[in-house]
C-alpha cells in the first residue's frame, strides 16, 4: 500500500474518532451530568464527582403535592390529547391517503401552517379567542394547545402510512365480502399501525413537553411538568430539576425503545413524503 | 340480439348488456355485451388500454357502469357493491394479506360471513389441499413464492364458493415455464368445479389455450367473440387476425373463382390454394388481405410468384422466413413464412429467389372487416 493512502486512512480514522468524541461530549455528556446531579448531596466545583450521594431529591419530588400532581396532569393531558387527535386526525388522514378533493394539497400544506409560525405568536393569537370563547385555564383549552402540535404528526404520518397500504388489499377484502367499516378495521388499520404508532408516541412527547401554551393558557389553574419546570429551576434546588428533568424524560425514552425498530424503519421519514 | 337471447339468459352465469363507462373524460368500455354460460371460461383478450380490466372491475362492482346492466345466475347486480356480490376476484398482485397467515387469509372470507369454526376449518383445509399448499398454511405470504401465492390467491377467491371466479391478469407475474403449468391448474381446478370464470388477459397463448371463448377486445369494444379455432381460423376483424397470432397484411384483393383463385398484389397475381373466404372480392373497393405466416408456402422459384428472401430467422422448431415480394409497382412488400425445418427450402439464404402461394387467405373490407 502507499504511504500516501495509509496516511489518509490514519487521518480519516483520527477525523472520525474526534468526531465522535465531540458528539459524545456534548449530547451525552450534559445529560450524563444531569444524571449524576440527581443523585447528588452536593456538587462543588472543581470536583470531579460529588460530594456524596443520595436518594433525597426523588424523595422531594414525590413528596410534593403540587409536583405530584402535575406529572399525573401531564399523562392526562398526554392521553386525552392523543385520544382527540386520534379522533379527528385519522380519518382526515385516510382522506388525505384515498381520495383526490379539491383542495387536498392545500390543506395538506395548510397543516404545517401551525408549524410555521413563532409558537408565542400563535399563542397570544389563540389567547384572545380563548378568552372569547372561556376556555382559558380550562382542561379543553390546554387540550386544543396541546392538540395544535400533534396535527401535523398525527395527519401526515398516518395519510402515508393508509396510501402504503395497497387499494387491491381493501378492493378483495371487499370482494371476500367485508363492507367498508369491517374492511377498514381488519386491512387497513392493521397494515398502516407501525405509521401510526411512530405518529402517536411522536404526539404523546408532543404533548408530554408542550411547555409555552401551556403555561399561557393552563396557568395558574394547571400545571404540567414542563411548566413546574420554569418554577423549578428558579425556586427549588438545582438537584430537584434534574430530578424532574430525568422524569420528564423516561416516557420519551420507554416509548422511542418500545418503537425503535418503526422509527429506525424510516416511518418517520416516509411520513413526510406523501405528495 | 338473437331471438333465443332470452333463453340464452336465463341459463347464463354472466351477462353484460350495453354496458359502458368514461373515466376521466374518455370511453374506456362503450355499448359492451358479453354473455359467459354457466360454468364457461371466457377471456378478455385485449392490449393495455382496451377496457378489459375497467370491464372485469364492473363485473366484479368496483365501478359503477355509465350505462347497461349486469347480471349474474338470472339477477340484476349492477348497482350491488362488491361486498355483496356472488363473484370473487383473483387480483393481479394477488392481494394477500400479509398480517395474515396462509390460513387466515384464506379463512377471512368465511370469518366475514360468520361461518362456524370447525366448518371453516375444514373449507379452508379442502381449498389449500384443492391447491396442494397445506404444508404452507402456517406461513405468512411473504415467505412463500410467487406461484404459491398465486395459489393463495384462487384458494381464497373458491372458497367463497362464487357463481362467478374473476381472474386479473393471473399470470402476468410468473415467469414463462410457471405460467403454463399454472394456466393448466387454472383450467383443471375451473372444470373440475364447473365455476363461471373471466379472465382477463394480454396474453394470447394463455387466452387461446385455455378458454371456452375468447372475447377480443380492442378500444372499449369486443371485436370478436368466439372459441379459439374459430378466432384462429377467421379472425373477424384485422385487429383480430393481428393480436390472435401472427398475420401478414396485403393490400390487393382475392380474384377468380372457386378453384383457381389468385391474390393480386401490387400487380402481381399470387396463386392461393384455398381461401378461406369464399367467392371473389366485389366491386372495386379496396380490400386488404390477410395470411397467416404458416400458411404462406415457400417452393421452387416455378410453383408460384417469385419473391427474394431477406432474412431466415431459426425459431427452433421451425425457421421464420422474411420474403419481399417482386411486385409491378416496384413497391417491396414483405412477408413472414414459418417452414418446416425439413423443408429444402429452409436452407436457402438470403437473396435466394423462391416462389410463392397462399394458403387460406382472407379478405378485409375497408374497414378492416373480414368479408
Amino acid at each position: 500500500m502507499p504511504v500516501s493512502t495509509m496516511v489518509t486512512k490514519i487521518a480519516r480514522q483520527v477525523l472520525t474518532v474526534i468526531f465522535v468524541v465531540a458528539l459524545l461530549t456534548f449530547i451525552v455528556g450534559p445529560l450524563l451530568w444531569l444524571a449524576i446531579r440527581a443523585f447528588s448531596t452536593s456538587w462543588t466545583y472543581p470536583r470531579l464527582l460529588p460530594d456524596g450521594w443520595t436518594l433525597q431529591w426523588f424523595g422531594r419530588v414525590f413528596d410534593d403535592p403540587q409536583l405530584f400532581s402535575s406529572i399525573r396532569l401531564s399523562i392526562e393531558f398526554a392521553i386525552t390529547t392523543l385520544i382527540v387527535s386520534s379522533v379527528i386526525c385519522l380519518p382526515a388522514a385516510y382522506a388525505f391517503s384515498r381520495f383526490d378533493f379539491p383542495g387536498r394539497r392545500v390543506f395538506l400544506i395548510g397543516l404545517f401552517a401551525t408549524n410555521a409560525f413563532p409558537k408565542t405568536g400563535l399563542y397570544v393569537a389563540l389567547a384572545a379567542l380563548f378568552y372569547a370563547f372561556n376556555l382559558m385555564s380550562t382542561f379543553g383549552g390546554v387540550v386544543v394547545v396541546h392538540l395544535l402540535g400533534t396535527i401535523v404528526f398525527m395527519t401526515w404520518i398516518p395519510a402515508a402510512a393508509f396510501a402504503s397500504v395497497p387499494r387491491s388489499f381493501e378492493e378483495a377484502a371487499r370482494d371476500a365480502g367485508g363492507g367498508r367499516l369491517r374492511v377498514f378495521f381488519t386491512i387497513t388499520l392493521p397494515l398502516a399501525m407501525p405509521g401510526i404508532l411512530v405518529a402517536l408516541i411522536m404526539s404523546f412527547l408532543a404533548s408530554f413537553d408542550e411547555a409555552q401554551g401551556t403555561y399561557l393558557v393552563g396557568a395558574p389553574e394547571f400545571y404540567t411538568m414542563p411548566t413546574e419546570m420554569y418554577s423549578l429551576v428558579l425556586n427549588y434546588p438545582r438537584q430537584v430539576a434534574a430530578v424532574f428533568s430525568i422524569l420528564l424524560s423516561i416516557p420519551s425514552v420507554v416509548l422511542l425503545m418500545l418503537v425503535r425498530k418503526h422509527v429506525m424503519g424510516g416511518q418517520l421519514a416516509e411520513g413526510f413524503q406523501i405528495r | 340480439m338473437s331471438t333465443n337471447s332470452v333463453g340464452e339468459e336465463q341459463q347464463s352465469g354472466l351477462v353484460l348488456r350495453g354496458v359502458g363507462k368514461d373515466l376521466g373524460g374518455r370511453t374506456i368500455v362503450d355499448d359492451l355485451d358479453l354473455v359467459v354460460a354457466k360454468g364457461e371460461l371466457v377471456c378478455l383478450l385485449g392490449p393495455s388500454g382496451c377496457g378489459k380490466t375497467t370491464t372485469l372491475r364492473m363485473i366484479a362492482g368496483f365501478l359503477n357502469p355509465d350505462v347497461g346492466t349486469i347480471s349474474i345466475d338470472g339477477e340484476i347486480v349492477t348497482r350491488v357493491p362488491p361486498e355483496k356480490r356472488p363473484t370473487a376476484m383473483v387480483f393481479q398482485n394477488y392481494a394477500l394479506w400479509p398480517h395474515m397467515s396462509v390460513f387466515e387469509n384464506v379463512a377471512y372470507p368465511l370469518k366475514l360471513r360468520r361461518t362456524p369454526k370447525n366448518e371453516i376449518t375444514a373449507r379452508v383445509h379442502e381449498m389449500l389441499e384443492l391447491v396442494n399448499l397445506m404444508h404452507h398454511e402456517k406461513s405468512r405470504p411473504a415467505r412463500i413464492s410467487g406461484g404459491e401465492q398465486q395459489r393463495v390467491a384462487l384458494a381464497r377467491a373458491l372458497v367463497q364458493r362464487p357463481a362467478v371466479l374473476l381472474l386479473d391478469e393471473p399470470l402476468s407475474n410468473l415467469d414463462a415455464k410457471l405460467r403454463v403449468r399454472v394456466r393448466e391448474d387454472i383450467r383443471e381446478i375451473q372444470q373440475r368445479l364447473g365455476i363461471t370464470t373471466v379472465i382477463v388477459t394480454h396474453d394470447q397463448d394463455e387466452a387461446l389455450s385455455i378458454s371456452d371463448r375468447v372475447a377480443v377486445m380492442n378500444s372499449g369494444r369486443i371485436e370478436q367473440y368466439s372459441d379459439p379455432t374459430e378466432l384462429y381460423r377467421s379472425p373477424a376483424t384485422r385487429f383480430v387476425g393481428g393480436f390472435v397470432g401472427a398475420m401478414n397484411t396485403l393490400d390487393g384483393e382475392l380474384r377468380g373463382g372457386a378453384d383457381s383463385t389468385v391474390a393480386v398484389v401490387g400487380g402481381v397475381t399470387v396463386p392461393v390454394d384455398t381461401p378461406a373466404t369464399p367467392g371473389t372480392a366485389a366491386g372495386d373497393r379496396p380490400v386488404s388481405l390477410g395470411v397467416r405466416p404458416e400458411n404462406v408456402l415457400l417452393g421452387p422459384v416455378e410453383a408460384g410468384a417469385s419473391a427474394k428472401i431477406i432474412r431466415s430467422i431459426p425459431r427452433g422448431h421451425f425457421t421464420e422466413m422474411v420474403i419481399e415480394l417482386a411486385t409491378a409497382t416496384g413497391e417491396p412488400t414483405e412477408l413472414r413464412a414459418y417452414l418446416d425445418d425439413r423443408s429444402p427450402i429452409a436452407r436457402l439464404g438470403p437473396g435466394d429467389a423462391v416462389g410463392v402461394r397462399l394458403h387460406s387467405v382472407l379478405s378485409y373490407d375497408q374497414d378492416g372487416r373480414l368479408r
